[in-house]
Order: structure tokens, then C-alpha cells, then sequence
């Protein structure tokens, strides 16, 4: 029987081996993906057992995101609490008990529960953990301004559109506005996501937990003439100078395109002009006629120099970006087109930003700023410092850029033309007393008429560029840029410049 | 060293790691439970070193690691027990104190000769089918997470299931070294009582839905009849009918097709029909939730785990997340908190045991105490196969005990009669070994 015996045993081995080679699998190979599953209670959990990390604006006085202590079963638990309800909700985003996340709270999570790999880190954090200590997060400090943050918001109101504001130099975004906006510790109550949403806002369409500002995807309408110009100046086509002839209208394809209609309805005729004339009173034929002059390629080009066609850098999440550019409508889905054959696409219109163009706030205040960096287009950044809980800087932003756009000159020149927009354009209701400010409108026609999304595009001050801004303002009947979206970015303009 | 020194040295070491054990879930509790709990270590010390001295007088020449591999087990076992609920730990020490008593009298009872016991092997083999079936008698018989596997008897419950198995290994044992000659010639005349001894157990445990027992019952046999009759063709067509079998009551349980539909798929995208509630959702979120559940609690405890008593086991506002966590699924508990070191030594603990029990079934001199023997130790090491290879999805989940380590009275007391069998073998063919008089 031993034969019999010897057998046996050698199969009791096998099973319990192959016990240990499933438990090596499910510890060691699949753990990863069995702890990012969704209905992982025990991850859902262990989320709260974590003090994540504080999320503060810049100077640390106002918080966005913190904990509320509590005490269950011998665990100390920690729940997320928004104490700024709607302020830069979209932004911050949130993280709930359902292991739902979004914004900052999704993409900068490692950070938040400490668990970004740092030998030091991994040593304090596994000593917290023994014991069955808290293991505390690391702490955000944004760029945002939480003052002025609040103002642009009140400004936008429920009207539905964004405000980006950043420092043209270093990228570092200073407000990042997003209306409508919703109340992050809604999520987690019972009922609470149904009702974010049904928040509308004055369009009626609103999806409050969008983040306009880096997602939204609007018609760039005459702001979208900084890129033309950039490209006409840049390449050496046109100058400042160069004469236009305006009929009040351009001819293309054998088809009149008209300029922009005034509130009285009659398309404005200026005759002789130049194009920084053309520039400051937006005239659209001026602008088709450097359009079909250059051509769709070398437009896009430079729109690819300012960031176009690149979902621009930013610690959000990379879902909550958009990139910019020509974008197609297929199977009811808008997807990013670049047209390899530049003839397919309507010069004159794109010229003037109506056509097929799409952009982000985000990538408007890029522009502005690129203009006021001399031709250098800053990386924008959210996040200044992250601070471990006992005080030591873990990560320091540096700011960096995302390469040269446009020549200096042509910065100047644009920056001069700019000027002359708010000095005597459509600009002028962003005038501040004693500041030169740079600014481009826009009042981008949408599918009903005499509806417009409104558009500001701004730097001050124009010889010293601390801050850059875009704003936009949807579905403003009758609303041009000049009268809608000028005034918010001269608010928020002021309030950062302190005048 | 002597058979009983090196038994004792061993012992100190479990209670040792017993020690550090318990301190460890003191320590990471602390708020909670108080420095009393340091004592359940040096108690449950004193309780095997009272095991250790009746064997000492009673089996002297018996394997020496046999006794501190089962105190460490159950040490284990009382541990995360005793870290999931204090409660729960007092009733498990309880236990085990009746199984070690239990031990203690069946190496006193049979010390002379347990080799009498052959001589009713009937009485065991009718026994087995009489506790098998106490469950289905109306009035004691209730029905847990369901399967009718206990009985109730005043404030008792009991599994009869798990002294059954006991009991059928020692019929097996008996008749299988009668008859295997003539079994192996395959008369069929000899097969009658067997097959109807059996055939019987495994009805009574179709009947009561407890097909962890069932196939570790099927398992028992055949290992044992391959033993007694080194005759493969029996291996080979009794796997057919196995799976014969196994497809028949496929077609024919739902119960039996949702854990194979659970095993194969514990996780949908969609939302499919919930037994539980009539209506739809997510098989994770119903069916299948305990399996992946515990391979979550699993997962989580990666390379080294969490530590002793700080694993997580409750949702936030307190209720368990894995049911039958200290019984069924202890392992999905202890390998969380204990991580892929302490899991695979506790797996390796099972295989030295596993192997020394067969140790004892190659040196003993005769056919009977070679099959009881060989039969304790593959129903213990299969056993362990089954609920925690079911708990690992490499096999279909079917509840039952893991040995020594789960709470649960009747399978303490039924893995101390595993132990005392296999000692009482052992010191019967280790003092034959060396000619001294057992």
C-alpha cells in the first residue's frame, strides 16, 4: 500500500501548492485591478480610514476640501467635506463614499492619501498604519484666488459660461470659473446627485458638473482673430498696415459674407481701412479677405503654436480637458479634425472664428497670454505646492512653458492692436482708469439667430502683463462680447491688479 | 531528545507565536479591548501543555509534531477569531478546551488498542449515516445559508456532519482492509455494504444541500479505496461518475448551477436576475457579492498584509462586509491581515501536517492503521482544498470548515479526534519500530 500511499501524498501536496500559487495570484498579480474595482467595500472603506489631504486656494486662509472626523467601531473615519460648497466645484471636484471622483480629487488622489511613492513617504506611511494610526494625506495649495474666484462666479451669476484668469509668465491660473455650478457635498446624500443634476442655469442646458472653462467647446467667433492676425503679422503676409477695401461684406465662392450686424440689424461698411483698423472694429470681410490671403493651413499651423490640437497641460483630469480646433460631427459625436486637405475647410469663415472651430476658455486665456508673454505660451498650472501633513514641501511647482508661438514683434504688434480695441474698438466697456488693457471681443453666432455666445479675451497691463483672462458667456440674446463678457473680465481684471 | 522533549520544544514555540499573536491584536486594538485578552495566550499554553502531558503518558513514541502544528492551527484560528469578535473567541476557547478534552479521553480510552474499534466497524458505518440524517429530523434539524447541516438541541448546535466523517473514515478503514482482496478482484457480492453504507452518505448529503461535505466525502473514499486496492481503473471510474454526476445535479439544482455561474462569472458589466431579491442587479452586487468580497478582503492585504487586527472587515457605519467571515471565509480574513507571507505559511503548515500524517500511515505495520491513518489526513489536507480553494475560485465555492483554524465547535472537536487517531497510529507503529511494547 506505501506505493499507493507515496501517491497520495504527493497529490495532497499539489492541492495545497496550488492553494498557494491562487493566493500569490489574487496578492500579488491581480490586487491591483481587484482594488480598483468599484464595489471593493473594503476599499471603500479603507478610503476613510485616510485623512486625506487638505485642499486649500492660494495663501491657505480659504479651504476647499477638508475632513470631518468620525469615530466608528474603534476606526476613526474621515469624510469629505466642501466648506466652499460651490466655489471652483468643478475644479476641486469631489470623492464619495460610492469611491466616486472627479477634478482634483480624482487626478491628484495619490497625493491626497499619500500613497505617491516616496521612500520617506512609504516609511512614515507604513509606520502610521502600524498601530492602526492614521495615515494622513499630503496637502494641495492652489494658485486659485479665492476672492476673486468667488467674484467671477458671482459675475457669471446663473448665466452659463466660464472665466479663466492666470498669470501670463508663469501659467499659474488664478481663477478658474465654471457656471452653473453645483454643491460638491450634494453627491454623497441621499438624492443629492439627482438634484446636481437638475441644476440648468439660465441656458437651460447647463450640465453643472462640467468644467466649462477646461471642457467647454465653444465658437471662438472674433476673438479667434488674435490667431488670424498672429499668423498674417508672424509669416510676414501682412503688416499692421496693410489696406483693406470693406464693401461690408466679402465675397466667397461666389457668395456674399456679411459682417457682423449691429443691434439695429444693418451690417456696418468702413470703406478703407487697415488691418489693425479691421482688428479693432472686428471687421469680419477684412478678416475673410486675410483668411482666403494666407490660407487654412497657415492658420491652423499657428493655432497648433498657441496649443491647439493638444490637450493643454493642467493637474485635472485629462477627461475634464478638451483639446481645441476644427472639430466634425460624426454619428452625433463631435471628434477633433485636422483636415489634411486644407481646401475642404472655409478660409474666410475660419479667418473670423465661425466655421467648424472650436475652443476652450482654457485655451482662449493661453492665447491672451501668449500675446503678453511676448510669444511664449505658458504651461498653465492648478496646483502650487504639495505639502506633506508634517510641513514639508513634497512638490513645488516650477513654471514652464509649451514653446515659442510667435515672434516678439509680432506679440508687440498684436498687443498694440489689442490696445486699440479697448481704447476705441469693441472694447471699450473693459477700460480701467489708469491701466492700459489689451483685449480682443468676440460674439460667436450659434444656431439660433441673434443669440451669441459672448467672448472677451484679455491682458493688462498692456506694457507690464500681470494677468490674462478669457471669458465667455453662453446663449446671450442679442449680446455681443463687447457688452456681455467685457465688463466680467474687467471686474475680474481689477480685482487682481487691485484697482 | 525524546519523542515527548521535542513535542514539548515545539509547543513553546507555537505558544510563543501564540503570545506575539495576541499581543499584536492587543496592540492594534487597544482602545478597544483590554490587556486581559494577553491571558487567553497563556491559557490556551496551559491547555495544550494538559494535552501534552496525557500524551506524554498515554503515546509516548507518538510523532511529535502533530500536537504543536494543531496548537498552533487553533491558535491561529482563536487569534483573528478572537480580532473579529471577542464574543465569538470565548465560545471558540470554550471548544477547544472540549477538544482537548475529547483528545485526552480518546488517547486514554484507546491507548491499549484502538485497533478494536475495527470490530464495529458497522456501528461506525451506520453511525455515520444516522449523524448525516439528524439534521433532516424535524424539530432538532435547522437550516443555515441553505444547507440542513445543524442540529439544534436545547441551547446546543451542532453539525453531526462533521463527527460523521470521522466516523465513515474509521468504517472505511475496516472494511476496506477486510475486503480489499476480493475488491480488487471486483466481486461484486463484497461492494454491496460499501456502496450502500456509502451511497447512503452521499444521499443524506444531497439531501441536506451540503455539498462541501459531499465531495470531501467522495474524495475521502476514493482516496482510501485507491489505497486499500492500488487499483486505478476504480480511480478512473469513479472520476467518470463523478462527473456524471456532477452534470446531473447540474441539470437538476439551481443551487448547484448558481455557484457554478458565480464561480465562472462572479463579475457582470449588466445587470442580471438576483435570486435574493426576485429583481435585477449586479451579479457582485448579489449572487457572487461573498466570493469577490473576500477575494477583495484578499487582495487587500497584498505582499505582507495589514497586520494583525488592523485589517478592515466592516463597512463605515459598522456592519460586517463579508458574512460568515470567522467560519467559511476565515482565510479571506486571516490572508488580508496577514498578507502572502503569513497565508502561505499557514498553507505550509497544512502541508507539513498533511505529510506527517501520511509519515504516520507508511510506518504503520498494519492494513487498518495505515487506512485510518491515510484516510484522517487526506480528509484533513482536502478539506482545507476545498473551502479555501473555493474561496480562491479554483474550485466552485462550497461551505465548510477550514480545519482547526475555522469557529465552529463540531469541527474542532471532529479535527481532535484527527489528531488523536493519527497519534494513537503513529505511537503504535513508532514503538513497534523500535521494539518497545506500545
Amino acid at each position: 500500500m506505501n506505493r499507493q500511499l507515496n501517491r497520495l501524498a504527493i497529490f495532497s501536496v499539489i492541492l495545497l501548492v496550488a492553494l498557494v500559487a491562487a493566493t500569490t495570484y489574487w496578492q500579488a498579480w491581480a490586487a491591483g485591478s481587484l482594488q480598483a474595482k468599484q464595489d471593493n467595500a473594503i476599499q471603500r472603506v479603507v478610503q476613510f480610514t485616510i485623512a486625506r489631504g487638505l485642499i486649500t486656494g492660494n495663501g491657505k486662509s480659504v479651504v476647499f476640501a477638508t475632513n470631518k472626523k468620525q469615530k466608528a467601531n474603534g476606526q476613526t473615519l474621515y469624510f469629505r467635506r466642501y466648506p466652499e460648497h460651490g466655489l471652483a466645484a468643478q475644479t476641486i471636484g469631489y470623492s464619495t463614499a460610492s469611491r466616486a471622483q472627479a477634478g482634483l480629487e480624482q487626478s491628484m488622489n495619490d497625493y491626497l492619501t499619500g500613497a505617491n511613492t516616496d521612500l520617506s513617504n512609504a516609511f512614515r506611511r507604513a509606520l502610521d498604519s502600524l498601530g492602526g494610526g492614521t495615515v494622513h494625506g499630503n496637502n494641495l495649495e492652489l494658485t486659485l484666488r479665492p476672492g476673486v474666484q468667488k467674484l467671477a462666479q458671482a459675475q457669471l451669476g446663473s448665466r452659463c459660461g466660464a472665466v479663466v484668469a492666470m498669470n501670463p509668465h508663469t501659467g499659474a491660473v488664478y481663477v478658474m470659473a465654471s457656471s452653473p455650478t453645483y454643491d460638491p457635498n450634494l453627491i454623497d446624500q441621499p438624492g443629492g446627485y439627482a438634484k446636481v443634476l437638475k441644476i440648468k442655469g439660465d441656458c437651460g442646458d447647463g450640465f453643472a458638473l462640467l468644467n466649462r472653462a477646461t471642457s467647454g467647446l465653444y465658437t471662438p467667433g472674433s476673438t479667434f482673430k488674435i490667431i488670424t492676425a498672429a499668423a498674417a503679422l508672424d509669416s510676414g503676409a501682412l503688416t499692421p498696415d496693410s489696406p483693406f477695401v470693406d464693401p461690408g461684406y466679402c465675397t466667397e465662392y461666389g457668395k456674399k459674407v456679411s459682417n457682423a450686424n449691429n443691434p439695429d440689424q444693418t451690417a456696418e461698411t468702413y470703406g478703407r481701412v487697415t488691418l489693425a483698423q479691421g482688428f479693432q472694429h472686428s471687421i469680419n470681410s477684412v478678416f475673410c479677405n486675410v483668411g482666403k490671403q494666407i490660407g487654412v493651413k497657415k492658420i491652423l499651423d499657428y493655432a497648433k503654436k498657441f496649443g491647439f490640437y493638444k490637450t493643454p497641460p493642467l493637474e485635472t483630469p485629462a477627461g475634464e480637458r478638451s483639446p481645441s480646433g476644427l472639430y466634425k460631427f460624426v454619428n452625433h459625436r463631435s471628434l477633433l479634425d485636422d483636415p489634411k486637405d486644407p481646401n475642404s475647410v472655409d478660409p474666410g469663415r475660419l479667418a473670423f472664428g465661425q466655421s467648424t472651430m472650436l475652443v476652450t476658455p482654457l485655451q482662449m486665456a493661453m492665447v491672451a497670454s501668449t500675446v503678453a508673454n511676448g510669444g511664449v505660451v505658458p504651461k498653465p498650472y492648478l496646483v502650487q505646492k504639495v505639502v506633506g501633513p508634517d510641513g514639508s514641501t513634497i512638490r513645488d511647482t516650477k513654471p514652464g512653458n509649451l514653446g515659442r508661438a510667435i515672434k516678439p514683434q509680432t506679440a508687440a504688434d498684436l498687443t498694440a492692436m489689442m490696445v486699440s480695441v479697448v481704447q476705441g474698438g469693441t472694447g471699450t466697456a473693459a477700460q480701467i482708469p489708469g491701466i492700459q488693457v489689451a483685449g480682443k471681443t468676440g460674439t460667436a453666432e450659434s444656431s439660433v439667430p441673434h443669440v451669441y455666445t459672448a467672448w472677451f479675451v484679455c491682458f493688462a497691463p498692456a506694457d507690464n502683463p500681470q494677468v490674462a483672462v478669457a471669458v465667455v458667456v453662453e446663449k446671450q440674446a442679442n449680446g455681443f462680447g463687447g457688452a456681455v463678457a467685457a465688463p466680467i473680465a474687467k471686474a475680474v481684471l481689477q480685482a487682481l491688479l487691485h484697482r | 531528545m525524546t519523542y515527548r522533549n521535542r513535542e514539548l520544544a515545539y509547543l513553546i514555540v507555537a505558544g510563543v507565536l501564540t503570545g506575539v499573536g495576541f499581543a499584536s491584536v492587543y496592540i492594534a486594538q487597544k482602545s478597544q479591548i483590554s490587556s486581559g485578552s494577553l491571558t487567553y495566550a497563556a491559557f490556551f499554553f496551559a491547555l495544550y501543555l494538559v494535552a501534552h502531558l496525557v500524551a506524554r503518558f498515554t503515546v509516548p513514541y507518538a510523532d511529535p509534531y502533530l500536537l504543536p502544528i494543531a496548537a498552533l492551527l487553533t491558535a491561529v484560528g482563536l487569534t483573528e477569531i478572537y480580532r473579529l469578535g471577542p464574543t465569538d473567541a470565548f465560545r471558540q476557547g470554550l471548544w477547544v478546551v472540549i477538544g482537548v478534552l475529547v483528545f485526552a479521553l480518546a488517547l486514554l480510552g484507546l491507548r491499549r488498542d484502538y485497533r478494536l474499534l475495527e470490530n464495529y466497524k458497522y456501528l461506525f458505518g451506520l453511525g455515520a449515516i444516522a449523524l448525516l440524517f439528524m439534521p433532516l429530523l424535524p424539530g432538532i434539524g435547522q437550516r443555515v445559508n441553505g444547507a440542513r447541516l445543524w442540529v439544534h438541541v436545547g441551547g446546543l448546535q451542532f453539525q453531526p456532519g462533521e463527527l460523521g466523517k470521522i466516523s465513515l473514515i474509521v468504517f472505511l478503514a475496516a472494511y476496506l482492509r477486510e475486503k480489499r482482496e476480493v475488491l480488487a478482484q471486483g466481486r461484486l457480492k463484497d461492494w454491496g455494504p460499501l456502496l450502500v453504507i456509502w451511497g447512503g452518505a452521499m444521499l443524506v448529503l444531497f439531501a441536506t444541500d451540503d455539498l462541501g461535505s459531499a465531495l470531501l466525502y467522495y474524495g475521502i473514499f476514493l482516496a482510501m479505496l485507491y489505497v486499500a486496492t492500488a487499483r486505478t481503473s476504480f480511480v478512473l471510474v469513479a472520476l467518470g461518475l463523478f462527473l456524471v454526476g456532477s452534470v446531473a445535479v447540474y441539470q437538476g439544482t439551481p443551487h448547484v448551477r448558481e455557484r457554478v455561474t458565480n464561480w465562472l462569472h462572479p463579475w457582470t458589466t449588466g445587470k442580471v436576475y438576483c435570486p435574493f431579491t426576485g429583481g435585477t442587479a449586479l451579479r457582485q452586487d448579489c449572487a457572487s457579492y461573498q466570493e469577490v468580497q473576500s477575494l477583495y478582503s484578499i487582495g487587500h492585504g497584498g505582499f505582507g498584509g495589514t497586520g494583525l487586527g488592523t485589517g478592515t472587515f466592516t463597512t463605515a457605519s459598522g456592519h460586517q462586509i463579508i458574512p460568515y467571515l470567522n467560519t467559511d471565509f476565515i482565510y479571506s480574513a486571516l490572508a488580508q491581515e496577514l498578507g502572502l507571507i503569513g497565508a502561505s505559511a499557514l498553507l505550509m503548515v497544512y502541508m507539513v501536517f498533511a505529510l506527517r500524517g501520511f509519515r504516520v500511515s507508511l510506518l504503520a505495520g498494519d492494513g487498518f492503521s495505515k487506512l485510518l491513518a491515510a484516510g484522517l489526513t487526506f480528509g484533513f489536507a482536502f478539506q482545507t482544498f476545498i473551502i479555501v480553494g473555493g474561496i480562491l475560485r479554483v474550485i466552485p465555492l462550497t461551505g465548510i470548515t477550514l480545519p482547526l483554524v475555522s469557529y465552529g465547535g463540531s469541527s474542532v472537536i471532529s479535527n481532535f479526534f484527527v489528531l488523536a487517531g493519527l497519534m494513537l497510529v503513529s505511537h503504535r507503529a513508532n514503538a513497534e519500530l523500535e521494539g518497545a511494547s506500545p
